[in-house]
């Protein structure tokens, strides 16, 4: 099947697919996803991890919620065990990159420019900069945004999406499609929930829920290292998924790719599905 | 603020589409998207005409359908519309759904302007 280049349209089928209209155009009926180019890279990418076994996760949050140092902790734990490489993305800056470099791991830095999210395609122009030899996880730190980066999938396994006790609990309801995206939520910093008695982690939880999201919510601190071992915990059982997996038909996927199912099987869609 | 990407795509779409149909022109393209698509309409709309301009869509007009909210019940089996930040059973109150509409973001269609000689 194609249904990039419409070779799938043959003599018996055109006639469903493009039709004059009383305004003498041809109407033609695509019922394609609008970022179909980004999911064919990332379903490139993701391959090229599954190939290789190296679990991709994606890490998503608000800037300053503490993805950089959970990155610094989580190397820093699981030196001796697991080989983590990093790909960083900020709109400017080298510093992320740098410091985590100074864990002993490689790490490469897109700088996005203005752009305010990663997509498929940058990060396989990363790959070319990193190799993933010997590689167990590879994490990628996207642009700190709870809007765009939701909408691009890059080709990882997982999205974690980290929420900050120092943000709100209401977080999962103002941002929707970042929280309902998440296959684990890490509450961090907690250790100023002493310090912050407006935020409510079964509040933050509730509001999980509400988005039909049954992801798990781990809190814990990467400053001084409370609740560590959960996510940790949590990367080992993934990547033992992905080896499970390996060489199965549909291997390790997001819980909802961005590509998911926005062509849904119902309704006035339905019709057109046989073109595919 | 990602619209501008999102439209860049949707431009490349559809200029291969012209190219395969040999179309001289585009004078509509059909969108279908859905509050959870994480794509405004409004913005999309903006950055329409910034990434259309000298391509062969640079005249289409843009018509999107905006989809509803809409669940199905994985413990009653209802199918209930929602909001997008509570996608709870409108029948049992459930957090336990399933999305069957509303995180669409889909060329549904475009209309070609075939030219006489390609047409033939």
């Amino acid at each position: 099947m194609c249904d990039t280049c419409g070779c799938n349209v043959t003599p018996g089928n055109e006639h469903l697919a493009t039709k004059k209209n009383e305004r003498g155009h041809d109407a033609v009926t695509v019922l394609r996803d609008l970022l179909s180019e980004n999911d064919s890279q990332a379903a490139h990418n993701r391959a090229h991890f599954d190939e290789r076994g190296v679990l991709a996760v994606n890490l998503m949050s608000a800037p300053g919620s503490g993805k950089t140092l959970l990155l610094e902790a989580t190397i820093a734990a699981l030196k001796s065990e697991l080989r983590i490489a990093v790909i960083e993305g900020d709109l400017e800056t080298e510093n992320d990159a740098e410091r985590i470099r100074k864990q002993g791991v490689p790490a490469h830095q897109i700088t996005t420019g203005s752009a305010c999210h990663l997509d498929a395609h940058m990060v396989h122009e990363a790959l070319h900069h990193l190799s993933l030899d010997g590689i167990d996880i590879l994490f990628i730190e996207n642009v700190g945004n709870l809007v765009c980066p939701a909408s691009f999938d890059l080709g990882q396994h997982r999205n974690a999406t980290l929420l900050s006790v120092t943000e709100g609990d209401d977080k999962p309801a103002k941002y929707p499609v970042m929280f309902r995206a998440a296959d684990l939520v890490l509450l961090t910093k907690t250790d100023l929930l002493p310090a912050l008695d407006d935020f409510d982690p079964a509040r933050a939880e509730a509001n999980l829920r509400a988005l039909a999201n049954p992801a798990a919510l781990l809190r814990l601190s990467a400053k001084n290292g409370s609740g560590l071992d959960a996510w940790l915990d949590w990367l080992r059982a993934q990547r033992a998924a992905l080896r499970r997996r390996a060489g199965a038909r549909i291997g390790l996927r997001p819980k909802i790719q961005p590509d998911g199912a926005r062509l849904h099987r119902h309704g006035s869609n339905l019709k057109f599905r046989g073109l595919g | 603020m990602h619209e501008l990407s999102v439209c860049q795509a949707l431009v490349r779409q559809v200029e291969d589409i012209a190219r395969q149909h040999d179309a001289g022109g585009v004078a509509m393209i059909r969108l279908r998207i859905g509050p959870l698509s994480g794509v405004e309409p409004q913005l999309l709309e903006q950055a329409y005409p910034f990434a259309c301009a000298g391509t062969v869509a640079e005249h289409a007009a843009l018509v999107i359908e905006s989809l509803p909210v809409t669940v199905r019940c994985r413990e009653c089996g209802a199918e209930t519309p929602a909001l997008p930040s509570r996608l709870l059973c409108g029948a049992c109150g459930d957090w336990r759904t399933t999305v069957i509409s509303g995180d669409e973001l889909v060329l549904a269609s475009v209309e070609l302007c075939v030219t006489p000689a390609a047409a033939t």
